[in-house]
């Protein structure tokens, strides 16, 4: 399994974000996270992210025991959360770089990232802050897609996105799967994401059911 | 597109990539040239307006300095930090699953390279606006607390930048945990810089017992920084 979650816990601002969640991913599936706002789905993906502490229950991702230690899971997980983790001051390539210097990913990964994302053209020189929404979500999946992470956790990808960038994106998810990857990802775009899973779990009241 | 575990990157290697980061993002910006630099400037020239007497000037000078220093280390922290948490990429690094340790050298060093910029132009006001002289060995003892002094600032400024940043009221929660807690850089560059300006009949030798106490503040900054700084940013 790659991610085995029995009865957790995660308590956030006081408040039980995930109320005895019980689930399991396996190897190269591509899970939706469906459930209205609130339920638990941001929560879930930074947990298995190794962000959250695990207050109750058993949580393994990729092998490495969260409860335990949550700081091992890291290295081999993507993030994308609603904030796109770059720098606005630099420009695409520049914050490309700089990400990929901290994995030690080499030159030709972030060339092919960029290019996969359609960023190797003159937004590669322009400054983030100067992107359209849609063009700083492909910066940050460019990123994501530099790190070859085992584990892929995606919160609202397809956000800000036109359709061309939803195409890509699912494109890059499939060839993700196909290079051995797994996906979790949240989404309220459910004829897409649908289309895209190969499997969904409904998230409500911080409990996770199949759906 | 393969998926396997990044290569492990040195520790060297990230401090150098954070540093040159924040730098720059500085030099692209210009918030310290444009806006911190201007407002020290000013802090130098409205003590000179106050105070208006060339001797009390001459004497105080050290301590103005470094006044002005403590004033613009909360921007230039707050600044610093505000770039890490405006897009969510604090929590980048993160999930980068690098040492954060690196990470604090990096951003400190980043700190003190900016400091050294602006406590240039300060003691270059001072020698214009409050007419002070330094001596050859007054430079020496200055330019060696100068380096001590910036040091402590630097570690204790991200350290602090690093509990704050996730927190409400930030910006006044900064200078409140800060100011008591570097105090004792203030006292003894203040002192050593009269000492190197000879301010108040004050000897050079005088001052090298001040470097001792910054030497000390910056090392147990910089030990106790890079081993807090990771759990800090995690709560």
């Amino acid at each position: 399994m790659i991610v085995s979650f029995s009865d957790v816990v995660v308590v956030y601002d006081n408040f039980p974000a995930l109320a005895g969640a019980s689930f399991e991913v396996s190897s190269g599936e591509i899970v939706l996270l469906q459930g209205p706002n609130g339920a638990g789905k941001t929560t879930l993906l930074r947990a298995c992210a190794g962000l959250l502490p695990i207050a109750r229950g058993s949580a393994n991702v990729l092998s490495c025991d969260l409860t335990s230690d949550r700081h091992s899971v890291r290295r081999k997980v993507g993030l994308l959360s609603h904030a796109n983790g770059l720098f606005q001051d630099l420009t695409v390539e520049e914050n490309m770089s700089f990400w990929s210097r901290l994995i030690g990913a080499s030159n030709q990964d972030v060339k092919t990232a960029m290019h996969i994302m359609g960023l190797s053209d003159r937004l590669s020189t322009t400054r983030v802050a100067n992107l359209s929404a849609g063009q700083k979500r492909r910066c940050a999946l460019a990123t994501l897609i530099v790190r070859r992470a085992q584990l892929w956790l995606l919160d609202e990808p397809h956000a800000g996105l036109d359709t061309q960038g939803r195409d890509e994106l699912d494109k890059t998810l499939r060839a993700a799967r196909e290079a051995g990857a797994t996906v979790m990802f949240a989404s309220h775009e459910i004829d897409r994401a649908q289309n895209l899973a190969t499997r969904s779990l409904t998230v409500v009241g911080g409990l996770v059911t199949e759906s | 597109m393969k998926s396997d575990s990044p290569t492990r990157v040195g520790k060297g290697k990230v401090v150098t990539a954070v540093f040159l980061k924040d730098i720059q993002i500085e030099l692209r910006s210009r918030v310290v040239t444009n806006q911190v630099l201007p407002f020290a400037g000013l802090v130098m020239v409205m003590f000179a307006f106050a105070l208006d007497n060339d001797d009390v000037l001459q004497r105080v000078a050290g301590g103005l300095v470094w006044l002005a220093t403590l004033f613009s280390l909360f921007i230039i922290v707050q600044r610093s930090f505000a770039i890490d948490t405006a897009d969510g990429a604090l929590d980048s690094l993160r999930v980068a699953g690098i040492d954060l340790s690196a990470v604090f050298f990096g951003k400190a060093i980043a700190l003190a390279t900016k400091l050294i910029a602006l406590e240039i132009v300060l003691i270059c006001s001072a020698v214009l606006l409050y007419r002070v002289d330094v001596s050859a060995t007054g430079l020496v003892l200055l330019v060696t607390c100068v380096l001590c002094a910036t040091s402590g600032l630097a570690f204790v400024g991200t350290l602090y930048g690093g509990l704050t940043a996730g927190a409400k009221g930030r910006e006044t929660l900064l200078p409140l945990l800060l100011l008591p807690v570097v105090a004792p850089v203030l006292i003894a560059a203040t002192r050593a810089t009269e000492a190197a300006f000879g301010s108040g009949g004050a000897q050079t030798s005088e001052g090298w017992a001040w470097i001792g106490l910054l030497a000390v503040f910056a090392a147990v900054f910089g030990v106790g920084g890079s081993l807090a700084f990771g759990s800090l940013i995690d709560e």
